[in-house]
């Protein structure tokens, strides 16, 4: 198991997986699957201040190797977050990290203050890069002075460390990674779904109610993998990668670019036992690779001078 | 409970123009106890489709642990399910969702069953249910077309059976609403899935009757974690109180959500 083990600020992780906000609810619909403390982390959902019913169906829609969401961060609400899902979290033996989302920057201070305060919330991830919503999240996400400001604020109220999720929708997402990093950020994770549209061939309209969703699973990894490979080579802060990650050679793949933890977010609507089955499967991949421990693939892709990883082949 | 499991293809066929009847084997049929239920259907192993696929249980057979579902091959995903030979295996995650409460209707009583379409197939094993709790059964299908229609003779082996088509190519000619009050259909519990046009019209018709409508929805995860297939309440339409399709329904009482 120790091969697997890695520590990043606030999180000491028995192994570097985790599923993604979003993808995972609180919880509760895998524990059906399996032990929810073989897991490194879980990203909770969304939580706001107040309960969010989010957006008119449909949606989601189904994309060439990928899919369009448009959920608009529904949840119950800090209060209910707190006393119900978290406390319900408590029985199992991992850290929780609680994706803080909002509209106006009030939101965001009041959501991190209080769930930082909670036993088993271990880090707080940041969401400035909701594209769903209508206000906030995503002017957050793409000013990186506004960025700065809001992480700056967000540190100053936080009793754990903060990770900040990074867009894609930007043109420039090293200067966005910088600019959180300056105000503090601990950690990044990063990406959230790419903007992106269907339309319905009978009828010419948009499949979403929403018309726009956010682009995941497969069809996004080698947007991830090259966003993840040009901001690790520019901050000095830990990287939770995630975008289409569905196999323990995905995970190599991340941790190749730059990424020192793995979320996996689609891949669980498809197999909901994929976290723990890539879990087990990475110590083998591991050996086969010839790595001893998994942070020695960390920014493979580009550290100089890195000893051949095939030796054994 | 719900399980995992890769089931293997005992039969697959087209019983109408583009509707197949498919019958799988596995160990997970041992949970599959209401009719209503559906399954979520990984079509293939590839990543494209990458989303499984929602179809209705339309027939359990626990004792020699098969189940038949009866699905239109349409887009991508089920048109590659009709490609299925004998032999192959389908992973399957189910059984999922609530059914329909068959203990609603006493014995003796009558009960009405009104399909649209592919809405159709989940009713076949509820009608086989309420038989067996000796209620009476009546059974309204409505279809696109006569080359659509299915199962009309495995119905009317169990109650009285009309088939309604849009075009009147096959029995009755109009929409299912139609046909129950032209025949002047008396029941005490109606039980319907189809499109959602004529779930509308069916719960605003009887108000005060007991109603079980099954709804459909476009899904994510199937189980609930991905708040894809939501919808509004009833006595809270613009709260923040909301029903899942996948977990709470697809079966809900008439009155409790917003179709
Ligand atoms: C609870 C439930 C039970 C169902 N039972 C049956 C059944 O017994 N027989 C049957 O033929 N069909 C049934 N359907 C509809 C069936 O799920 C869709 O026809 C099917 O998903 C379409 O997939 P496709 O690959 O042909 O279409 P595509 O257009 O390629 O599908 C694209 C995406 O949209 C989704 N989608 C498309 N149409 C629907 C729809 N009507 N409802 C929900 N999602 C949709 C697909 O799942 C997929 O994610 C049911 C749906 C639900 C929600
Ligand atoms: C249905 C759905 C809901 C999501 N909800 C959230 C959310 O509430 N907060 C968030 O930060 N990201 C959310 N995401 C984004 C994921 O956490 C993740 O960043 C993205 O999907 C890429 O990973 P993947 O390709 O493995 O899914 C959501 C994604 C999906 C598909
Ligand atoms: S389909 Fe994911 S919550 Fe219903």
């Amino acid at each position: 198991m120790s091969q697997l083990a890695v520590n990043l600020p606030g999180l000491q992780l028995k192994n570097p997986i985790m599923p993604a906000s979003g993808c995972f609810g609180f919880g509760r619909e895998y524990s059906q699957f399996y032990d929810l403390s073989t897991l490194g982390s879980i990203m909770i959902k969304a939580t706001t201040v107040e309960p969010r019913f989010g957006n008119p169906t449909p949606r989601v829609a189904e994309t060439t190797a990928g899919m369009l969401n448009a959920i608009g961060l529904q949840n119950p609400g800090l209060k209910k977050v707190i006393n119900e899902e978290l406390a319900w979290l408590d029985q199992f033996d991992v850290p929780i990290i609680a994706n803080v989302a909002g509209s106006l920057e009030e939101d965001y201070i009041e959501v991190a203050r209080e769930i930082s305060k909670v036993s088993n919330v271990h880090a707080l991830e940041l969401n400035i890069s909701c594209p769903n919503v209508k206000t906030g999240g995503i002017a957050f996400g793409t000013i990186p002075e506004v960025a700065k400001e809001l992480t700056k604020k967000v540190k100053e109220v936080s009793s754990v460390p903060v990770y900040v999720k990074l867009s894609p929708n930007v043109s420039n997402i090293v200067e966005m990674a910088k600019a959180v990093e300056a105000g503090g950020a601990d950690g990044l994770t990063m990406i959230n779904t790419l903007i992106g549209m269907r339309l319905d061939l009978k009828t010419g309209k948009p499949v979403l109610a929403n018309n726009t969703g956010g682009l995941s699973g497969p069809a996004i990894k080698p947007v991830a993998i090259r966003m993840i490979y040009e901001v690790s080579q520019h901050v000095n802060i830990p990287i939770i990668g995630m975008g289409g990650v569905q196999s323990a050679e995905d995970v190599i793949e991340f941790f190749y670019a730059g990424a020192s933890a793995v979320a996996v977010g689609t891949a669980n609507f498809v197999d909901p036992l994929v976290c723990p089955k890539i879990i087990e499967e990475l110590p083998a991949l591991l050996d086969e690779l010839g790595f001893d421990h998994i942070s020695e693939c960390t920014g493979r892709s580009w550290k100089k001078n890195e000893k051949l990883a095939y030796h054994r082949a | 409970m719900i399980r995992n499991e890769e089931c293997i293809v005992l039969s697959n066929q087209e019983i109408a123009h583009n509707i197949f009847e498919l019958t799988l084997k596995g160990e997970l049929v041992q949970q599959m106890n209401e009719p209503g239920q559906f399954v979520h259907l990984k079509v293939s192993g590839s990543v494209d489709p990458l989303l499984r696929r929602p179809i209705s249980i339309a027939k359990i057979d626990q004792e020699n642990n098969m189940f038949t579902m009866i699905f239109r091959a349409e887009g991508n995903g089920t048109k590659l399910l009709a490609q299925k030979k004998v032999g192959d295996v389908v992973d399957v995650l189910g059984p999922l969702g609530n059914g329909f409460p068959v203990e609603e209707a006493k014995a003796g009583s009558t009960a009405l069953l009104v399909g649209g379409g592919i809405g159709v197939p989940p009713l076949y094993e509820l009608s086989l249910r309420l038989k067996e709790r000796n209620v009476n059964v009546i059974h309204v299908l409505g279809f696109a077309t006569k080359d659509a229609v299915f199962y009309e003779e495995k119905f009317s082996e169990l109650g009285e059976t009309y088939v309604v088509t849009v075009d009147g190519s096959h029995g009755e000619k109009g929409f299912v609403t139609d046909v129950i009050s032209a025949q002047n259909l008396s029941f005490d519990t109606l039980y319907t899935c189809g499109p959602t046009p004529m779930l509308r019209a069916l719960e605003a018709t009887y108000p005060e009757k007991n109603v079980y409508l099954s709804l459909e929805e476009r899904m994510g995860c199937g189980i609930g974690a991905c708040f894809a297939c939501v919808c509004r309440t009833q006595d809270d339409p613009t709260g923040y109180t909301y029903k899942k399709v996948c977990t709470d329904g697809p079966v809900f009482k008439g009155g409790e959500v917003l179709i």
